[in-house]
């Protein structure tokens, strides 16, 4: 534990309250004893990601109890793709996560092909892997956004977004898409790279870098900032296996765990990806982390811009895709995310739609049962920014 | 904490000397990319209204609807795509699947209006402000959704098979028929085209589930004939086919023969549950002239209605045209009698070398059975009528082609040569290549024709089974005289055709005389179309009938003619082809069932 968590007003270990009394280890809340003041954050609020709310139990500023409350946002895209051919599921998945729709893409795609035995050809795997990084930076862009919001300096999130926007012109050339960009089908992907593409995008990195460069300025050199963020929502190694935290939440905690690393998928074990860790564990260390993260995406974005070949096909030799059988079995495939550990388990029983299909988000632990324990003996104007800095995405949580 | 934390976030006022990022303009300074999924269009003269569309979008947002001014042809649905755009989610799994290519996307970013209703419209017939923007989303050639290529047919290679009359095409096994299957977009096309609306994606469904019985109990639903028509039909649903707009159709016609050939014929009546059916039936008797296509479809129709039929073949064997026109390597007879020994089994009777009008007179017919229906089909030759072709060394294709197959000895000559470009010339021709081979060990036969090699009527995979077959194809010439010295033929003169019809699109052959050709011959074959034999109906009969264009008998939709117990289909009514006659003894049978049951 660095000292920087021995802040005099938070910290995971420091006994702010005396509030409320526990009794056998359970709070004793009563509210009529006028203590305490019962209130929602969300489902429509600023400082909420996405549609979810936390029901919260306050002793002056200091929330006591938080309770979260999913369920305003489920589509039940599980059970959509139970009624839907495989290649009908593509363009459904994208939604499971807006800011970060591609993982899901690959992920879904790459189930399919693993049930039905079916080799991406090399340039499909390169272009994914292009695809899956610069979702990666656009993700990131947005996370900035959010958590700078979160402490009112909205002026960082106009910039980032702002930059986000460029970077989904570029999705917009390659897929045809900004936000749902629907790139990635069973065996491939829909579309080469159009020309000029990989000129605009090394521009782009350029100024994306001058962007980070001013983020750190401003936010990461920031008295305000550290000053709330720093100490604010300890993840400690421990509770990494009990909650099953991963991504960037785990690693700011010295957990070593990215997919990209421990299991190498599409090209990234021909890829220099490091694995970017801290040892604090609080608000601020993954901030810190995921600005490193940015920068090593962008890296590898160039590399990828590099080393993508030329010639050659992107996508397999398929069968017909309207009446595409896939042969009985169960896979669970799995890719790093910007929240982490994004998995898809699927089923199928030989016929031409899945049988079922799980979605693993890594929002689902961190948004309700991580963000329940981290809440409490925290300052209530601190719930947006400890929500931000776990970087949770409710459309994840409620496929 | 330092004091850089501090000082540093001061520095963000560089940016205020930093030109803003905002385009003051974005609808007109910055376009969608080229690639930019938009909104729909629809070009109405590549859309052939197939509905594969429809059945991809998982939103259920794409209707396929009539639009005024799109009519119904062969191989045009005439129904186009609309869209609901409160319900498409743009991932272009529509333009992606578009067989044709007609559906594509503008790159444009907005579309307002106030009226909700605006935004259910017809692409193509819908006035919209992108309709003839050049770019946005289009179907990509490198990413694929339906598969263009047809599963290979095995055969026999050229070299061998030009010695001999064995079977060409050897047929799908269960792995290839299964992946052909897979192919279909099951747009329907082919059933609306095929003359029997033989309800073509249920059995290439069944196929597809590797469920036979079912796909057989499908054919016999409209067709009793899976082995004849799954060899030589000529496969109008192919010609439709939605694949067939971007790559190869569907083998349809292979699939079907893979279904009849997979199950035993003695499976047949416990599958299609016709064990009940045997030759003890109380019904009331049809008689049916003629054992080809169209009397046996009538024959078992009648049947499993429970008549009494009777069919009168003047031939020796069953199959009509099938056996006695198409030669044994594109239709084995033993083929033909499995459908026919199915027929058979249920209580059909046939009575061969009978020929009404000579061995028993078509009154007498009338006399003995309820109704009558008469499928005689194209038997006699016609002729060029160009000088010399009265020699006895110029022969009808059809009646060396009966020769063939009645077993009797052709005199083959070492030169021969074919005038006409049909499916009939094509046959005598490689059958004649066969009979050469055989006899001097070379083939020197030639065939020829009005038409240019691009509007030869023959199938294309026929002429080039021809010439790999040796087999000398010079299309484009049109007979002017047959030379004759000493009584021997030596040779046909041609001369290039120009036009075929006339300007009121009737048939008269135009001919370049500057132009001319000598093709040596000993021997030649006319096989320029067929004409029907209806000499059995008595002046009496024929004095009742009327009779339209090409001396057809007038008949209703059910093929009854003027004279009420007689009805008239197949090749002397309409086609000339195998699933015509199939069609109309399928609904002839209808017919005689109503009249009987009305009588």
């Amino acid at each position: 534990m660095s000292n920087l968590s021995k802040n005099k007003y938070k910290g995971y270990d420091a006994d702010r309250s005396k509030y409320p009394e526990t009794r056998n280890g359970e709070p004793v809340i009563d509210l009529d004893s006028h203590k305490f003041t019962k209130m929602w954050q969300g489902p429509q609020h600023p400082g909420v990601t996405g549609n979810m709310s936390v029901e919260i139990i306050v002793n002056g500023d200091e929330i006591v109890h938080a309770q979260t409350h999913v369920g305003y946002l489920h589509r039940g895209f599980e059970k959509l793709m139970e009624r839907r051919k495989y290649i009908q599921c593509f363009p459904l998945v994208c939604r499971i996560c807006v800011p970060e729709p591609d993982t899901n893409e690959y992920l879904v795609s790459a189930a399919m092909e693993e049930l039905a035995d079916i080799t991406v050809p090399e340039k499909a795997l390169w272009l994914r892997t292009l695809n899956l990084e610069m979702s990666r930076i656009a993700s990131y862009l947005m996370w900035i956004g959010g958590q700078a919001g979160s402490l009112g300096m909205g002026t960082i999130g106009q910039w980032t977004v702002g930059m986000r926007d460029f970077w989904l012109d570029l999705f917009e050339e390659m897929t045809g898409g900004r936000v749902y960009h629907m790139y990635m089908v069973p065996g491939g992907v829909r579309k080469d790279l159009p020309d000029g593409f990989i000129r605009k995008a090394r521009d782009l990195i350029v100024r994306t870098r001058k962007l980070l460069r001013d983020v750190e300025n401003s936010f990461l050199s920031n008295a305000v900032v550290k000053s709330r963020l720093q100490g604010l929502g300890v993840i400690t190694p421990d509770m990494v296996d009990e909650y099953g935290i991963v991504g960037p939440n785990a690693r700011s905690c010295g957990k070593e765990y990215d997919i990209r690393l421990n299991n190498p998928y599409l090209k990234y074990d021909e890829l220099d990806v490091k694995m970017i860790t801290s040892t604090v564990g609080d608000a601020f260390s993954r901030a810190q982390l995921r600005y490193d993260d940015i920068h090593q995406s962008l890296d590898l974005v160039s590399e990828i811009l590099k080393r993508i070949p030329v010639e050659g096909k992107i996508q397999a030799e398929m069968p017909n895709l309207l009446n595409w059988k896939i042969p009985a079995g169960q896979t669970y495939v799995k890719a790093e995310s910007t929240r982490g550990e994004h998995g898809f388990y699927m089923v199928s029983d030989g016929t031409d739609k899945p049988r079922r299909v799980f979605a693993r988000g890594a929002s689902y632990t961190h948004a309700i049962s991580v963000l329940e324990k981290l809440a409490q003996n925290i300052s209530l104007s601190d719930l947006a920014a400890l929500m931000v800095s776990l970087h949770t995405c409710p459309p994840e949580i409620e496929r | 904490m330092s004091l850089k934390d501090i000082l540093s976030p001061l520095r963000v006022w560089e940016r205020a000397a930093q030109k803003p990022w905002t385009i003051k303009d974005p609808i007109n300074d910055r376009p969608g990319a080229d690639n930019y999924r938009g909104f729909h269009k629809n070009d109405f003269s590549k859309c052939i209204g197939c509905g594969t569309c429809e059945e991809i979008c998982q939103n259920d947002s794409i209707d396929i609807v009539p639009v005024a001014g799109q009519e119904t042809v062969e191989g045009d649905s005439g129904l186009r795509p609309m869209i609901d755009y409160g319900r498409c989610c743009w991932c272009a799994l529509c333009v992606d699947v578009c067989p044709t290519g007609s559906l594509t996307m503008s790159n444009d970013y907005t579309w307002i209006s106030d009226n909700p209703e605006d935004y259910r419209f017809i692409p193509g017939a819908t006035e919209t402000k992108w309709q003839d923007s050049e770019a946005g989303y289009k179907r990509s050639p490198d990413m694929q959704i339906l598969n263009y290529e047809r599963v290979g047919m095995s055969e026999v290679e050229p070299g061998e098979r030009s010695r001999s009359f064995m079977e060409i095409v050897k047929g799908y096994n269960k792995e290839q028929a299964i992946l052909e299957a897979q192919r279909c977009v099951e747009c329907g096309l082919c059933v609306a085209t095929c003359p029997a609306h033989m309800d073509i994606p249920g059995y290439i469904a069944a196929v597809r589930d590797d469920n036979l019985d079912n796909a057989l109990r499908i054919l016999y639903e409209t067709n009793p004939m899976p082995e004849i028509c799954g060899r030589i039909c000529t496969h109008k649903c192919e010609t439709v086919c939605a694949l067939h707009n971007n790559g190869e159709p569907l083998a349809i016609r292979w699939l079907k023969r893979y279904i009849a050939d997979q199950i035993p014929s003695d499976k047949y009546k416990e599958i299609l549950g016709t064990e009940h059916l045997t030759d003890e039936k109380p019904g009331r008797k049809v008689a049916i002239i003629g054992a080809g296509p169209a009397g046996l479809s009538a024959g078992y129709y009648l049947a499993i209605m429970g008549y009494k039929t009777t069919i009168f073949e003047a031939l020796p064997e069953p199959g009509g045209m099938t056996r006695y026109g198409i030669p044994e390597y594109r239709l084995p007879y033993d083929q033909i009698d499995k459908d026919v020994e199915y027929l058979k089994s249920l209580g059909v009777q046939v009575q061969y070398n009978t020929r009404v009008g000579e061995d028993v007179s078509l009154e007498a017919l009338h006399g003995d059975f309820d109704a009558v229906f008469a499928g005689t089909g194209l038997h006699l030759g016609r002729s060029t009528r160009v000088p010399g072709s009265d020699h006895s060394r110029v022969y009808f294709a059809t009646d060396l082609l009966r020769e063939v197959t009645l077993g009797q000895e052709i005199d083959v000559a070492e030169n021969i040569v074919v005038i006409g470009g049909g499916n009939v010339a094509m046959d005598i021709t490689r059958t004649l290549a066969r009979l050469q081979n055989k006899k001097y060990g070379k083939v020197q036969v030639l065939a020829t024709c009005l038409e240019a090699e691009e509007d030869m009527p023959a199938d294309l995979e026929e002429i080039i089974e021809a010439r790999e077959e040796k087999a000398l194809i010079d299309p484009g010439w049109g007979p002017v005289n047959i030379e004759i010295k000493d009584g021997k033929i030596t040779g046909l003169h041609v001369a290039e055709c120009l036009s075929i019809f006339d300007e009121n699109g009737k048939f008269n052959p135009e001919f370049d005389e500057s132009s001319k050709k000598f093709f040596k011959a000993d021997m030649i074959v006319e096989s320029i179309g067929q004409g029907m034999d209806m000499s059995y109906l008595s002046e009496e009969i024929k004095s009742k009938l009327k009779f339209g264009r090409g001396n057809r008998v007038e008949v209703t939709e059910e093929f009854q003619s003027d004279l009420k117990w007689l009805f008239v289909g197949g090749d002397i009514i309409e086609g000339p082809d195998v699933i015509h006659g199939i069609a109309n003894g399928y609904r002839a049978a209808k017919g005689i069932d109503r009249f009987l049951t009305q009588k």
